[in-house]
């Protein structure tokens, strides 16, 4: 068996298992212990070698968000380790809770994967599945609109996603003839001999229908819903995981359509879909009063900067994107295990409840505080790198973009100051509990925040190679 | 293969009724009058799926074929009735949109799913195309049937409807990867599990399948 179905199969495997486990502490335990032979499993994977086997595919494009995702996955787990007992589920729910988790890991790891359209589809199928469930977990009225939301809009998303894919097939049948699959690969090489109306027709099924998943304005309505409920550590992989598999999905799918010289120009969509998501974000961020919602929004924020580096397209439009989603999904998890830790603290999900935290329990303060700069764009972190890649793509080949992006940019990065000082400065509120936060809160922050400085101030020479190609990969 | 020709005729008469029965979901006043309907469109579906089987000498369509008519025709709806008596649900249709302005928009949706996908399908077998323009009406109604009705059932018929235009767009291009339509059985199968899961807990904390009462719930709480 190829070592990257491992990734996939192990996950589900200890799904299964997970789902027989009664002990708390021990299925938190297992949990780690999975999500740990994951990430190292996923570590072996820098030495196999780049190729499709069967419908799964390796390559430059998918490896570092591999890499990251069983990362996050495992950090995510030591934290919910620490933290799910604060979750106040009941037994019955926290075994769900550990199924859906694991579930949803191996259906991203395979959505991520995939080579074969059709098993990309339902990989992501798959992993909306178990992020409802999760979201739903607590039951409460809030839980379940937030859930119902969730599953009614990304299951229009999904469909309308299998719709393009059909079409997509309908497009290349004549020239690949019967039973010659959904390969991306083989659907990218005769792409240029397709029919391009109907190739338009898919790419805007496909680009709505993912586009749904990854939180693009006008299809954003579920993200800051789904990520205020449910226990915390899911925003953690909603934010870091889930986007990042729908907008690889939407590039697999530009990378197609824009095979063909005569179809739609991919990237023009992109890019709308991208800066109105900045835009709206941006001034969105203003008017939270919720602390998860707030960050939900910005991670609509940063998923249309990547689309809008995917839009400029090219070497450099194509680094800065991913780039950005590397250390989107770096830094916002990071936060969302800081706001987790502080919502515990405070029992409530209120920026003003959780004010003043640099005073009330100062090693969770600054690590947020540090955090949230991340977050918004500040140096020297690696989201700084690609906004700056992204503006200077901006300025040398789209100056029309620059005001939207520029605007974008310094509202969101204003409000985020804002926020931060909100949360982390000040005074803390009187009558608020104060108390100690453990390692598998404060572990995993650090962790993240380092891999980001890391990305961000020197980008280790292999890992720029890989990225550079997987910007060729990108189209 | 084109007009006058017999696969070619049943498949779009086929494709035609249930298109049909999308417009019979939208004027429905009893819900479960809807969910009679919806399974008579999941046994057309059934019965297209073999055709285009058939046709295609595919036998893998069969399986397709009989998947629909287990669970589409039979399985879900009978579950819907049950959960709809045991939970003693409201048995009007709550329309946000009444029932003449969602059948006129209806065909506005039609006409627009016919002008957009003849005219880029040129190339493709005439069959392939019709079924694509037929399918494309049916996943337009079935979102307009999601946008229109407040009760959560009926927007999870209306999800279920949307599917059957996947599965009869997928059923009628040859040579279609099987992976997908199994998927696709399989997951309406999946979502109406979640569906009932969340229908439960509804009913439990709210006492009515009215997804208004959420409302209050959505949002930033104060």
């Amino acid at each position: 068996m190829p070592l990257a179905w491992l990734l996939v199969l192990l996950p589900w495997a200890g799904a299964a298992a997970l789902g027989f486990l009664p002990r708390e502490r021990v299925a938190a335990l297992a949990n780690c212990g999975v999500s740990g032979i994951t990430f190292l499993l996923a570590l072996l994977l820098l030495a196999e070698p780049q190729e499709v086997t069967g419908w799964t595919r390796l390559d430059a494009l998918n490896l570092p968000l591999l890499l990251l995702a069983s990362l996050i996955g495992l950090t995510t787990a030591i934290y919910s380790l620490g933290a799910i007992a604060d979750e106040g589920l009941d037994p019955r729910r926290l075994r769900a809770f550990h199924v859906a988790f694991q579930l949803f890991m191996g259906a991203q790891a395979l959505a991520l994967l995939a080579d074969d359209l059709g098993v990309m589809w339902v990989a992501i199928e798959v992993a909306t599945l178990a992020s409802v469930l999760m979201v739903g977990l607590h039951g409460t009225p809030a839980a379940i609109e937030a859930a119902w939301k969730f599953f009614i809009l990304c299951g229009v998303g999904i469909a309308l996603a299998l719709l393009g894919t059909i079409i997509l097939y309908l497009a290349a049948q004549p020239v690949l003839g019967e039973g010659g699959g959904l390969s991306w690969a083989a659907l990218r090489a005769v792409a240029a001999r397709c029919d391009p109306g109907v190739l338009n027709l898919a790419f805007v099924f496909l680009l709505v229908g993912y586009g749904t998943k990854a939180g693009l304005v006008p299809l954003h309505a579920w993200l800051p819903d789904a990520e205020a409920e449910g226990p915390i550590a899911i925003s953690a992989v909603l934010s870091g995981l889930l986007l990042n598999a729908a907008l690889l999905a939407v590039l697999r799918a530009k990378a197609i359509v824009g095979a063909h010289p005569e179809a739609v120009q991919p990237g023009a969509l992109l890019l709308g879909f991208g800066l109105a998501s900045v835009l709206v974000a941006a001034f969105a961020l203003w008017r939270r009063r919720d602390a998860r919602r707030f960050f939900a929004w910005s991670s609509i924020l940063h998923m249309g900067l990547a689309t809008t580096g995917f839009g400029f397209g090219g070497a450099a439009g194509n680094l800065a994107g991913l780039l950005h989603m590397l250390g989107h999904s770096l830094t916002k998890s990071a936060v969302f295990f800081g706001i987790g830790a502080a919502v515990r603290l405070r029992g409530s999900q209120r920026i003003t409840d959780l004010g003043g935290l640099c005073i009330a329990a100062p090693r969770l303060g600054w690590a947020l505080a540090i955090g949230i700069a991340a977050v918004a764009g500040l140096p020297p972190f690696a989201l700084f790198a690609s906004e700056y890649l992204l503006v200077s793509e901006a300025a040398a080949g789209h100056p029309w973009a620059i005001l939207p992006l520029g605007l974008g940019l310094l509202v969101a990065v204003a409000a985020k100051v804002q926020t931060l000082q909100a949360l982390c400065f000040g005074d803390p509120p009187p009558d608020r509990a104060t108390g100690k936060v453990d390692w598998t809160s404060l572990g995993p922050i650090w962790a993240h925040l380092l891999l980001a400085l890391l990305l961000g101030m020197v980008l280790p020479g292999p890992l720029r190679a890989m990225l550079g190609e997987a910007a060729g990969v990108a189209g | 293969m084109g007009f006058g020709q017999l696969p070619y005729d049943v498949a779009h008469l086929l494709g035609g009724g249930i298109l049909l029965l999308s417009f019979m979901l939208l004027y429905q006043r009893r819900v479960a009058a809807v969910v009679s309907v919806l399974a008579a469109q999941g046994g057309l579906l059934a019965l297209a799926a073999a055709w285009q089987g058939f046709v295609q000498g595919a036998p893998q369509l069969y399986l397709t074929a009989l998947i629909a008519a287990v669970a589409k025709a039979v399985c879900i709806p009978l579950a819907l009735r049950w959960t709809i008596r045991r939970l003693a649900l409201a048995r009007g249709v709550d329309a946000a949109l009444g029932i003449g302005p969602s059948l006129m928009a209806g065909v506005a949706l039609v006409a627009l799913a016919i002008m957009v996908a003849l005219p880029v399908t040129t190339a493709a077998q005439a069959l392939a195309r019709e079924d694509l323009a037929v399918a494309l009406s049916i996943v337009l109604l079935g979102m307009l049937m999601m946008i229109t009705r407040r009760n959560a059932i009926l927007q999870v018929v209306g999800l279920m409807s949307l599917e059957n235009g996947l599965v009869l767009a997928a059923v009628g291009v040859a040579g279609m990867p099987l992976v997908v339509e199994l998927s696709t059985a399989a997951l309406v199968m999946v979502l109406l599990v979640v569906a009932g899961v969340f229908v439960f807990q509804m009913r439990e904390r709210l006492d009515s399948l009215d997804i208004a009462l959420l409302h209050p719930h959505r949002g930033e709480r104060e």
